[in-house]
């Protein structure tokens, strides 16, 4: 019972991580946009913000360092595939393929630091109640704001002015061109917003989640973000529950390498991996269930006839 | 205000020129990357530019890291001009040496050269049947291919760490994770006494023919390319979409796993978790910078090769981090996308407001005129 409520805790953590950079991909794609780079943006972001923390002490700051660090990237991919026409595909994949690069020389001198001990977080009074209080009320405070921001990106897209503005850009954007709306614009801002969660991801995977600094520590985080959005058919509810079932599905493997099972530690390494490509299989069989809740530009390049 | 205009046809001359540019641009970021480092620029881009053409020795040793990524870029070019977004290349690389490596290590004193044929031929089916699953979920299940490709490297990266760490395991490896050196009979012919570059460099020049030939002179390499530039057009002409997601998928899948095969049996002679070098990865780069045609990516092969022994030359001599052949692999691939945009569109200099409706007439018929004239 008691690693039970260890491992659901753990879950909440290790989905958490997910959550920012799947909601972050949400937003760009209800915008219509795929960034492929979440890996390269979570990783730059990890470095930013492990580096911020250790100059800093502050995990705050270094959140913000890591998600200003991801809207950057973010801007330079957004301004190429939206002002200069360039394929979704193709750059979201120089920025994964940038940011590995860029993070692992910048990060050399971060990978001897080490952060100092945080004190816990605990919610007052819920916290004492036996099992669940553990398990769910001592988590760090990004948890229960990913939980947050989940109802409130809920709310925007489904209940703002705003919001609908975002999805109809999504769905068409000659139409919100047509308009009046500053698609491009919008767009640009929906992947900033987009990049700077994947940041904060990034950077509470190597503040808070591991924590320290190791080339190529997200290992694979970022796609199996993007995989999530699919998952979830584009709602932010669904990728909040697609992050803690994954979390739950990282942790599950920790859990039984720590429990002694006899199965290579190899194996058990591979399970979220081989996790994302069952629940792609399942979601993706039905091709007209897809296209119906996919936004119906994605990926497709809008270049306003002047 | 800068404005972009579209061109009323592609233009060749920039599509040429836009690697070139980019190469430029890249090299102007990486001067001022040294100069931020505190490092001698000149001798910065000397060692990634010059030092690898400088000796004999160099120049194998630049074909030696060319020969995977050509092969590998040859079948992803075909996969993006067929339109399918193959990006795991990495791990149809892992399997081909797993696959190869497993063939190799079943022979004994008595096993002849032709040995090595099997071993290839092995390395082929490997990165085939990992590049088959992805091709398998897409065709089946509608799968995403880009994100069905890169789990499977993940997972390739860990079989080969089972097998390593596991029942491969060199018994008299003082427990190091490698498998046993090798026989010499399984081991890629060299070329040359003395030199690391190998067979595979041959191979990898006659597929560069072979690939320009399927692309540009079969009835196969048309339907694919029309399937990539226009799929309602290809399945008009009743082109199968289905035949171009295998043929594509089996193809890169089959090079990445040759690729695989000619460095595990090839420089490497044995397996170890260092099998995975990026390789898969940057070859990304070269199949676009080689703009995804087999004699570019001969170009482009040996260019991202330069990076790679530059990294390791600005490692031992500059003292920076060997990663920087990341960071100017992807420096590289993201300018080359944005100066790509030169191929359809030129950059007009316009007024930032609206002129008066008059003299607009004017500067849209000056416009039209010129555009013919161009």
């Amino acid at each position: 019972m008691e690693s039970f409520a260890l491992l659901l805790a753990a879950t909440l953590n290790a989905g958490t991580v997910l959550a920012f950079a799947a909601l972050g991909l949400l937003i760009n794609e209800r915008a219509g946009i795929v960034n492929l780079g979440a890996e390269g943006m979570m990783l730059v972001a990890a470095v930013a913000g492990y580096a911020t923390a250790v100059h800093t002490g502050s995990d705050w700051i270094a959140f913000a360092g890591g998600a200003a660090a991801g809207a950057l990237l973010a801007a330079a991919f957004g301004v190429l595939v939206i002002w200069l026409n360039t394929n979704q595909y193709a750059t979201g994949l120089a920025l994964s393929l940038f940011g590995a690069g860029f993070s692992a020389f910048v990060g050399i001198r971060y990978t001897q630091e080490k952060l100092t001990e945080r004190p816990r977080f605990e919610v007052p009074y819920l916290s004492d109640i036996p099992f669940i209080g553990p398990a769910l009320f001592k988590q760090h405070p990004m948890v229960y704001i990913a939980i947050a921001l989940t109802v409130a990106l809920a709310w925007f897209l489904y209940r703002s002015r705003a919001g609908l503005v975002l999805r109809s850009i999504g769905e068409s954007p000659e139409s919100a061109h047509a308009l009046g709306y500053p698609v491009r614009r919008i767009r640009l801002m929906a992947v900033m917003v987009g990049g700077a969660l994947c940041g904060v991801s990034g950077a509470y995977i190597s503040v808070v989640y591991t924590p320290l600094w190791v080339e190529g520590m997200v290992a694979g985080k970022g796609w199996i973000a993007l995989a999530l959005t699919t998952f979830a058919t584009w709602r932010p509810a669904r990728v909040l529950l697609g992050a803690y079932l994954f979390g739950g599905v990282t942790m599950l493997q920790f859990h039984l390498q720590g429990e002694g099972v006899q199965i290579p530690s190899q194996f058990l390494t591979m399970m979220p991996y081989l996790a994302t490509i069952v629940v792609l299989v399942l979601i993706s069989r039905n091709a007209t269930f897809i296209r119906v809740n996919m936004p119906a530009s994605i990926g497709k390049p809008f270049f306003p006839g002047s | 205000m800068l404005k972009l205009e579209a061109r009323p046809d592609a233009s060749k001359t920039m599509s040429v020129m836009s690697p070139v540019i980019a190469l430029a641009i890249t090299v102007v970021i990486g001067t001022i990357l040294f100069m931020m480092l505190g490092k001698d620029p000149v001798r910065g881009l000397y060692v990634f530019f010059v030092e690898p053409l400088k000796s004999v020795y160099a120049l194998t040793e630049l074909a030696v890291k060319a020969t995977p990524l050509i092969l590998i870029a040859l079948g992803l070019a075909v996969c993006f001009r067929s339109n399918v977004w193959n990006i795991g290349a990495e791990g149809q690389f892992i399997v081909g040496g797993i696959a190869a490596a497993g063939v190799a290590m079943t022979a004994d004193k008595e096993t002849g050269r032709w040995i090595v044929a099997l071993v290839l031929l092995a390395g082929v089916f490997g990165g085939m049947a990992w590049a088959g699953i992805v091709a398998f979920l897409r065709d089946r299940f509608n799968a995403n291919e880009i994100l069905v490709s890169l789990m499977l490297v993940y997972v390739a990266d860990q079989f080969l760490g089972y097998m390593v760490y596991g029942p491969w395991k060199d018994p008299a490896g003082f427990n190091f994770p490698q498998t046993i050196t090798f026989l010499k009979s399984t081991n890629v012919p060299k070329l040359f006494t003395g030199f690391r570059v190998n067979i595979g460099l041959i191979i990898a020049l006659l597929a560069v023919a072979a690939f320009w030939v399927l692309l540009f002179r079969t009835y196969a390499g048309f339907q694919l390319q029309v399937g990539g530039l226009a799929p309602a057009a290809a399945r008009y002409a009743g082109f199968s979409s289905r035949r171009a997601l295998w043929t594509a998928l089996l193809l890169s899948g089959g090079m990445a796993g040759l690729a695989g095969a000619l460095e595990v049996a090839g420089p490497l002679g044995q397996l170890t978790p260092y099998v995975p070098a990026g390789y898969g990865f940057a070859a990304i780069i070269v199949a676009y910078v080689g703009r995804l045609h087999p004699v570019g990516i001969v170009f482009s092969g040996v260019l991202m090769s330069m990076f790679y022994i530059g990294g390791e030359l600005a490692q031992s001599r500059l003292g920076l981090p060997k990663s920087l052949t990341g960071v100017f692999q992807g420096l590289l691939l993201f300018t080359l996308l944005a100066c790509d945009t030169l191929i359809h569109y030129r950059i007009r200099w316009q007024a930032a407001r609206p002129a008066p409706k008059t003299t607009s007439i004017v500067a849209s018929a000056n416009t039209a005129t010129t555009g013919k004239g161009a």
